[in-house]
């Protein structure tokens, strides 16, 4: 038995952390996100948990950090420009090997930018943001349901790996009402987590929970074991949806709300005798690389179509799966505005040429 | 024979990199024997600053987590909310505490954050090489103000015990020095009714530590300690700022 | 009768120590070197130590244990 309610996007999120075992969460208030917080300052009441307003995205970020480090499931979320302070906060989280979930509502940039959706993120979430070598796992939702799902599993991948895990979301998934399914019960997946600081009971040696190796040789073994890490997740944890691409001509690459945008599109250029096919990437890290690959390997397939809300990011990724084989065409729109599915279409015509 | 002064389990038997002569030494002592005589060391969790004291957690013998500059309070926090029952402490330096981390130490006051600051005051920032600190001495000469502060282009010191007692949270504030036995003791004593008014989830606390670096100021250790009695004291005047009249 | 005891391999011949003892026993060996390449703190009449533990207060390095 499942319970199936109409809920906003944003507090989806909120509702999936707790039901995944999370009991502290700090944050600090910025649109468009602040239902999260909002609904964790009354929700963390009746599961005896604790929600902290920070006095800034540096120290909530800080906050996860030192909860993590106890040993608790622990989330923060924030928008662009909040996250952009975390990221100090993030590569210490990352050298400590520490398990978070940090969710992005994505807002549209630069600077204090403006409050409606966009996808210019992508570069900071995927590429580092900030300083060292260091990945964290990317998990990109196109629905309220999905929002539930992967930020449950965000919890679980973040025990896993002890790494970081970043759902990218933007305004229009965080403010949509949909209808959401929950499970009775989560399968909280409990790890062992034999490194945590918790006192020594005066039974064992002293723990610590650190970033910093003075040793060049100790760092390298860090990086080296940080980097095999990362190796596995792609390997075990890349997660992909691919639409109609087995007899496509088009193949249009998208992620979270301009996938949904260009969901809409793939039957109407069937009505026009395009076939157009869809690969969305729910982890935008790791890439699923490897499905653009075959995709692009294939007689039939004859160009991709990226659409994102930004100047042209996950662009380049596609770019490096397809390897030249193939051209990649872009369609981007920023500031808030959304590609519509006329401009979509009109693109896709051109491509084909009909 | 007895043995009257020991080496305290409270340490590990790693030996400390600092400077000849340098306090942070005593305080870290300090810290570490009132976690073994309140019989709180295996229920400790400190946090370790951006500082010359950066590696403290391979000095405690308590659990120890190494924070971002300026972080640790906010760290602590993090860790507290996690642990209510144990006690949580960082340990800063005045770069660390009064600069970077100024909005960290003055939230987790104001919020009575259950943690206990101590606070290593040397009037300059010591790993990077002497620079000056937001605690430097009107006239004190560091790398960053080689013709000593001007209050006119440096401005002038941050007294934080006194500003943090204006905040309500912050329960228990005193600022000790480590530069004789009657001082050290009281320091310790300082150290001990923090950590008792954590226990007692009464509030924030802080001890003020006035610490030397004789390195960066270029004086022989003895000599430093007479100017931080000669010149540090007359800034920051040692005394209990807030709880001076709570019974722990 | 008191006595003081130094790890000697743990000094750092900073003389706090020495500026503190009431007794102007403790002295630096400068005949010696430690592993770290200090000249080590000592003291040479230990008859006259008090046990006061002011040696070992001020001792930044845990070098000193006292005995009374
Ligand atoms: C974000 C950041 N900025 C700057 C530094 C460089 N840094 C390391 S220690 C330090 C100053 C520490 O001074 P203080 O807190 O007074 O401690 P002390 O070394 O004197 O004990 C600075 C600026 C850093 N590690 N991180
Ligand atoms: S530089 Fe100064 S504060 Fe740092 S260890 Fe040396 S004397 Fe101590
Ligand atoms: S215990 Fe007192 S008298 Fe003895 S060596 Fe130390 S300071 Fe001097
Ligand atoms: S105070 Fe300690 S480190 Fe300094 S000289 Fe004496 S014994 Fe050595």
């Amino acid at each position: 038995m499942s319970s199936r309610v109409l809920m906003k996007g944003n507090e989806v999120i909120a509702e999936a952390a707790i039901r995944a075992g999370c009991r502290h969460y700090f944050g600090y208030p910025i649109t468009p996100q602040t239902e999260i917080m909002n609904y964790m300052a009354r929700r963390m009441k009746d599961v005896d948990g604790t929600m902290v307003q920070a006095e800034s995205e540096i120290a909530a970020i800080n906050m996860v950090y030192g909860a993590a480090a106890a040993g608790a499931r622990v989330m923060t979320t924030s928008s662009s420009p909040g996250i952009s302070l975390k990221q100090e906060g993030f590569s210490y989280i990352a050298g400590a090997e520490l398990p978070a979930v940090v969710v992005n509502i994505v807002r549209c940039g630069p600077g204090l930018g403006g409050i409606l959706p966009a996808q210019g993120d992508y570069f900071q979430a995927t590429k580092g943001g900030g300083h060292g070598d260091y990945k964290n796992i990317v998990l990109a939702p196109a629905s309220v349901q999905e929002l539930y799902e992967l930020t449950v599993e965000a919890f679980n991948l973040a025990d896993k790996y002890r790494m970081l895990v970043m759902i990218l979301g933007d305004g229009t998934l965080g403010q949509m009402m949909e209808p959401v399914s929950y499970r009775d019960a989560e399968q909280i997946e409990t790890v062992e987590k034999p490194w945590h600081v918790c006192g020594t009971k005066d039974k064992r040696q002293h723990r610590t929970v650190q970033s910093i190796y003075i040793d060049p040789d100790d760092l390298e073994a860090l990086n080296d074991k940080l980097q095999a890490k990362y190796r596995t997740v792609e390997k075990q944890d890349t997660m992909v949806e691919m639409i109609g691409c087995e007899d496509a001509e088009i193949i249009i690459t998208a992620f979270g709300t301009s996938s949904r945008i260009s969901r809409n599109v793939l039957r109407l250029a069937d009505d026009l005798g395009i076939k157009v096919g869809m690969i969305r990437p729910i982890t935008l890290w790791p890439f699923p690389s490897e499905a653009i690959m075959e995709a692009a390997a294939a007689d039939s397939v004859k160009s991709f179509l990226d659409i994102e809300l930004n100047a042209g990011q996950m662009l380049e990724d596609v770019r490096l799966a397809v390897n030249g084989r193939k051209p990649v065409h872009f369609l981007g729109r920023t500031g808030g505005n959304l590609p519509t599915q006329k401009e979509i279409i009109e693109k896709i015509r051109t491509i084909a040429g009909r | 024979m007895k043995k009257v002064f020991a080496r305290t389990r409270g340490l590990t038997d790693k030996p400390f990199h600092y400077c000849p002569g340098c306090t942070h030494g005593i305080i870290h002592r300090l810290i570490a024997e009132v976690m073994c005589e309140m019989d709180i060391l295996g229920e400790t969790i400190g946090v370790s600053p951006v500082g010359c004291t950066y590696n403290n957690y391979e000095y405690f013998a308590c659990d120890m987590v190494q924070a971002a500059h300026g972080r640790a309070p906010a760290v602590a926090t993090g860790i507290k909310r996690v642990h209510p029952d144990q006690p949580v402490f960082t340990y800063q330096g005045d770069g660390d505490l009064a600069a970077i981390g100024t909005a960290e130490i003055i939230h987790a006051a104001a919020r009575g954050e259950k943690i206990t600051a101590f606070f290593a005051n040397n009037a300059i920032y010591g790993m990077t090489s002497g620079q000056m600190a937001p605690t430097t001495l009107l006239g004190q000469v560091t790398t960053t103000s080689p013709f000593g502060r001007d209050a006119a282009v440096e401005g002038y010191p941050i007294n934080v015990s006194e500003m943090l007692a204006t905040i309500r949270g912050a329960v228990y504030i005193e600022r000790v020095a480590v530069n004789n036995f009657k001082e050290i003791s009281k320091a310790k004593k300082a150290i001990a009714k923090a950590f008792r008014v954590q226990q007692q989830k009464l509030g924030f606390s802080m001890v003020e530590i006035l610490s030397t670096c004789p390195t960066n100021w270029g004086k022989d250790p003895v000599a430093s300690l007479r100017w931080l009695e000669d010149e540090m004291m007359a800034q920051y005047p040692l005394g209990v700022f807030r709880g001076g009249d709570l019974e722990v | 009768m008191s006595r003081v005891e130094f790890d000697d391999d743990r000094c750092k011949g900073c003389c706090l120590c020495v500026s503190v003892c009431p007794k102007k026993i403790i002295a630096l060996h400068k005949d010696k070197l430690n592993q770290k390449g200090f000249h080590p703190a000592g003291v040479e009449e230990m008859d006259k130590c008090t046990g006061c533990r002011f040696c070992a207060f001020i001792c930044p390095d845990n070098v000193i244990e006292v005995y009374k």
